[in-house]
């Protein structure tokens, strides 16, 4: 594996959603708030979202981990923010397809900086890495829902 | 020591990697397996493959032979008195979980304690976290030193006559920290404590008389020393693997079964209750050979060369932080300035390079130590100081790629 290789995992945007979080931080008042970690390698994030009228009003997230799981990270709060929940959520399946390597029909719905994301579903031992977001936004949401 | 031909014996080491030829840095997480050991687990699938201690055939006979024969390498390899007193377990893990749950439940109640460090692994704390919380007793911890050393004065202010039971790691797989579990047994046992020792990584890489170190307990893994996966030993003494009850019940373990109640055969099989690993066991012995043929002193040797030169070359990288003492096992953990490991391991892995990155199983004392993850060398008898040239210039590389973003 050469650079090239490399650098279709640490894409540009990537690295600049690394280095300049967006949405890094907490919200006040009362959030839901979702810690998760990934036990494998001590990576752990906590999200807080603020959900009103079946919209995500608000995301922030903050943490310790990787390149790849911090820009994840970053990006899925962009994403997400101001979105429908269902929207949401339905990023969420989009981008674990894109994660096992399937081409994707992404529909009306805008991915933008995500698919930066897309070469890590070639380096099988990061892909929990970039998911671990997500899965904090799914069980936040899915919490949100039974309360 | 001839590096060059027991790299000839190690198959696995001999191919390419992303391009580059493999740099294998990952002998703490599991050694690589020489052929004479791959051979072994042919040789007993292809001619004697049958259950032990049962049928009266031919090969169940060679079977058993060779089984009972690992054991006696086993024996002669870490000193102990009888072969009575060496347990085939699936490995550190399953050995400690036994110790915990059969001496534990039987001699720990309430108000009594049991000691361990905050460098252990998870597999030495977790099974006496399970086992305190059912016998009422307490868990306490020796502090470290901040280089990540036990001083002996702590040893003895935290180990009380309430104490039952001292559980620590022979050597760190963080730090690399080589303890003095002679000196600690000896505190324990004037306190009236017994005291198990997790080998996992020192039995790989010096020789250990359990005698000398007068362990109750001492643990380890088959995989780690180029043994096979599934297999690994626990060394008890005697006199008190013969007052604890079993933890597995089942087939191979029992003198006479009755409608509604049972008696276990004698050692070491008690503890050994279904179809034991046959391979696997077999496998291990080839790897004790092999290393015994080698000479563990030698390897030791060679690996604390390769720490020092290790730490010696990585020094020279800046942002380069080392975790662990000076006197140490042949490991190196480390982090480069805000490079996350994950990242760093997998720009290395791009150059050919395995190197472990992450909590090591340690989150206490990843804690202890401030920070989330690590990344992490380490060397065996195959390794060269070539290896950690091309681990520095890897280093060096991810240095460059991750340069813009800092």
């Amino acid at each position: 594996m050469s650079f090239n290789n490399l650098d279709t995992l640490y894409r540009q945007v990537i690295m600049d959603h690394y280095k300049n979080p967006r949405n890094r931080g907490s919200i006040e008042g009362n959030p839901m708030t979702v810690d998760m970690n990934n036990p494998t390698c001590g990576d752990r994030i906590q999200l807080q979202l603020l959900i009103e009228d079946g919209h995500v009003k608000e995301a922030k997230f903050d943490g310790e981990g990787c390149s790849i799981s911090l820009s994840s990270a970053s990006m899925m709060t962009q994403a997400i923010k101001g979105k429908p929940v269902d929207e949401a959520l339905k990023m969420s399946e989009l981008f674990s397809e894109i994660m096992q390597g399937k081409d994707v029909d992404e529909g009306d719905i805008d991915l933008g900086d995500i698919e930066a994301l897309q070469g890590v579903s070639k380096f099988p031992a990061r892909i929990k890495c970039a998911t671990l977001a997500w899965k904090a936004m799914e069980k936040g949401v899915d919490e949100e829902k039974q309360d | 020591m001839d590096v060059k031909a027991i790299r000839e014996a190690f198959p696995v080491l001999h191919q390419e990697v992303n391009g580059h030829p493999l740099v294998y840095l990952d002998s703490s997480a599991t050694s690589q397996k020489p052929i004479k050991v791959i051979e072994k687990l042919d040789e007993y699938y292809r001619g004697y493959n049958s259950n032990v201690h049962r049928g009266v055939h031919t090969l169940g006979t060679r079977a058993t032979d060779e089984y009972e024969g690992a054991r006696e390498k086993v024996r002669r390899f870490i000193n102990a008195s009888s072969t009575e007193e060496v347990i085939f377990t699936r490995g550190t893990t399953t050995a400690i979980n036994t110790v915990a749950v059969s001496y534990g439940r039987a001699n720990l109640s309430e108000g009594d304690e049991v000691i361990i460090t905050p460098m252990e692994h998870h597999s030495n704390i977790i099974p006496w976290q399970q086992i305190v919380k059912e016998t009422g007793a307490n868990l306490k911890y020796i502090p470290l030193q901040p280089d990540g050393t036990i001083r002996i004065e702590d040893v003895k202010e935290t180990i009380t006559p309430k104490t039952k039971i001292v559980a620590v790691m022979h050597v760190s797989n963080v730090l690399g920290t080589i303890n003095p579990v002679k000196e600690i047994a000896r505190v324990a046992h004037e306190q009236g404590a017994v005291m198990l020792v997790d080998g996992a990584q020192s039995v790989p890489h010096m020789s250990i008389d359990v005698q000398d170190l007068d362990a109750d307990f001492y643990a380890f893994s088959g995989h780690k020393m180029c043994g096979p996966t599934g297999v690994g030993v626990l060394y008890g003494k005697k006199s008190l693997l013969d007052k604890m009850e079993p933890v597995e019940f089942g087939g191979e373990m029992i003198d006479f079964v009755n409608l509604y109640d049972s008696t276990w055969k004698e050692l070491p099989w008690k503890f050994e209750g279904g179809t034991p690993i046959i391979a696997g066991a077999v496998g291990l012995g080839a790897a004790i050979d092999f290393l015994t043929n080698i000479g563990l002193d030698e390897i030791r040797d060679h690996e604390e060369k390769l720490a020092a030169y290790a730490i010696q070359e990585m020094s020279k990288l800046d942002g380069m932080k080392i975790y662990g003492p000076d006197q140490r096992a042949g490991l190196v953990t480390f982090n480069l300035a805000d490079v996350h490991p994950h990242d760093l391991a997998t720009v290395l892995d791009a150059e050919g390079i395995a190197v472990r990155a992450g909590h090591h199983c340690a989150q206490p004392l990843m804690r202890w130590l401030d920070v989330s993850a690590t990344a992490r060398a380490s060397f065996y008898l195959y390794n060269t100081e070539e290896d950690i040239d091309r681990l520095v210039a890897g280093l060096q590389t991810t240095k460059e790629y991750f340069g813009d973003v800092f």
